[in-house]
């Protein structure tokens, strides 16, 4: 088993999806949320947008969305992400960073769809409360109900993120070489052993997403509103 | 000396119509209150008695007539909305503390937001208003664990910490257990005592008696009566008013 770990250098794999799980995670709870505040909006233009981007992206398969970033940013508009074009792992870096960018976009629905859901546990009469004292709407939600809609919806999120950690294997469509496309050539050229290359993978997986689940539970158990 | 223009009302209602869908909630309201007078509310249950009081700081908007706050008509949503707010203070009947913020952040917070007052200013006003209403000791408190006669007078001392001209009361003590009612009307009784406006949606007759400089009694929307709490409870005009005190003083 660890013969087989070191010789297709498994643990750079899961490194790498460590890595566009985290930035991703980051970003999608950061645009997600942006997203929700879009969608309880007074600015009907703002409503319109949000619904239609949620309904959009949420809808489309992720293999999808990362094959059309690809395609679209990368080999239509040329566009580099930042990337240094001299450097050697030019095309390495731009692809995990537009696999960043596709799970993001698509990932951000969940969080949304999550904080939306959140903001309704919030009763009216806070938001109410914070206008009548001469809270702007920006501010009502920033400091108002965002921040309780957060804590309300902790247990929903930690499965969004370990959704997400499961989705980064798509990101090998685009030529990412992060844990299952490892996966791949090992079930090519292990084919003996596959079940422990399946274990392997099971295994490091569990490894990944157990944590989230149990730390973002006792959190949310400690960040409980109580009313 | 010129002669002066009267101040204007601090709350004045013209011609104001409001409806839910087909339902019409405020008929043809009028209404002036000048600075410094307590008004008391009353009428039945859904008799638009909320939907007045919302209506001033435009939580409610109208379909129709002017509303004034000292001699300011309210402005549309946006900051001068937000503006006008800041200076009318409203107490909800069910208190609607920040569950997520201590007492003390509670009254803290909007004199920061909104008044750009610096934290430590806000700090010590906000702590000088809780002993005001008697609850220093609850300050670092979550609103949870405070009794609803606490939160009530928490509610009292975050609307106060704006520095309000006119404070809108709606139905303060309804959700309280009775032996909690009186101390959330005695830091009342003290308010309109220092001169505060108020306008006061209530089922306490006993405040209306003591505390009111008038009774409006409303019914199916209207205004029916307009007059002070000795008259209205004495010598009721319209029968509506007549048969609503019948029914609250038998019980
Ligand atoms: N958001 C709303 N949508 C539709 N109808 C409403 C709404 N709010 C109030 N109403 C209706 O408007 C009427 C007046 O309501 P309002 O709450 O102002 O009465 P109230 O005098 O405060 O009654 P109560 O003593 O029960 O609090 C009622 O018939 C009520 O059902
Ligand atoms: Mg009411």
């Amino acid at each position: 088993m660890f013969d087989l770990i070191e010789k297709y250098n498994v643990l750079d794999a899961f490194w790498l999806t460590i890595k566009l799980t985290f930035y991703a995670a980051i970003l999608s709870l950061i645009w997600g949320t942006i997203l929700a505040g879009m969608r309880v909006s007074p600015v009907p233009a703002m409503r319109a947008f949000g619904t239609l981007y949620v309904n959009l992206f949420r809808n489309t398969p992720l293999t999808l969305i990362l094959v059309a970033t690809s395609i679209v940013l990368k080999n239509t508009l040329g566009v580099t992400m930042f990337a240094d074009e001299q450097s050697q792992d030019f095309f390495a870096i731009l692809d995990f960073r537009l696999a960043i960018l596709g799970l993001t976009a698509y990932t951000a629905t969940f969080v949304c769809e999550s904080i939306r859901s959140g903001i309704n546990t919030v009763p009216v009469g806070q938001a109410e409360a914070a206008r009548a004292l001469g809270l702007s709407f920006a501010q009502v939600l920033r400091i108002i109900v965002l921040p309780q809609a957060f804590r309300s919806v902790v247990g929903p999120l930690a499965s969004v993120l370990i959704a997400l950690t499961k989705n980064t294997t798509v990101a090998t469509a685009i030529g990412v070489a992060e844990a299952a496309g490892i996966l791949r050539a090992m079930i090519e050229f292990e084919s003996d052993r596959i079940m422990v290359v399946f274990l392997i993978f099971a295994l490091g997986f569990v490894i990944l997403t157990l944590p989230t689940g149990l730390i973002l539970g006792q959190v949310a158990k400690k960040v409980a509103v109580k009313r | 000396m010129t002669a002066a223009t009267p101040a204007p009302p601090m709350i004045r209602m013209e011609g104001v119509d409001k409806f839910f869908g087909d339902l019409h909630v405020l008929k043809d309201i009028n209404i002036e209150v000048p600075a410094g007078q307590v008004v008391v509310v009353l009428g039945p249950s859904g008799s638009g008695k909320s939907t007045l009081c919302r209506a001033i700081n435009r939580l409610e908007p109208i379909n129709q007539g002017v509303i004034e706050v000292d001699g300011k008509p309210l402005p549309a949503e946006g900051k001068a909305l937000a503006g006008l707010r800041a200076d009318v203070g409203m107490v909800f009947q069910q208190f609607n503390l920040f569950a997520h913020k201590t007492i003390a952040d509670n009254v803290a917070l909007a004199p920061v937001k909104v008044r750009k007052m610096n934290k430590g200013e806000a700090r010590q006003h906000a702590m000088g208003l809780l002993e005001r209403v008697g609850i220093t000791d609850q300050a670092e408190k979550y609103p949870a664990q405070l009794s609803g006669g606490q939160q009530q007078r928490a509610a009292i001392a975050r609307a106060l910490a704006m520095k309000p001209k006119v404070m809108l009361f709606d139905e303060p003590t309804s959700a309280l257990d009775p032996e909690m009612v009186q101390e959330v009307l005695d830091v009342m009784t003290n308010l309109a005592k220092e001169g505060m406006t108020m306008l006061v949606v209530t089922h306490e007759m006993g405040f209306a008696r003591r505390a009111a400089n008038r009774v409006v009694f409303m019914s199916d929307g209207e205004i029916v009566e307009d007059s002070t709490p000795d008259v209205f409870f004495t010598a009721p005009k319209s029968d509506r008013a007549k048969d609503f005190l019948g029914k609250i003083l038998t019980h």
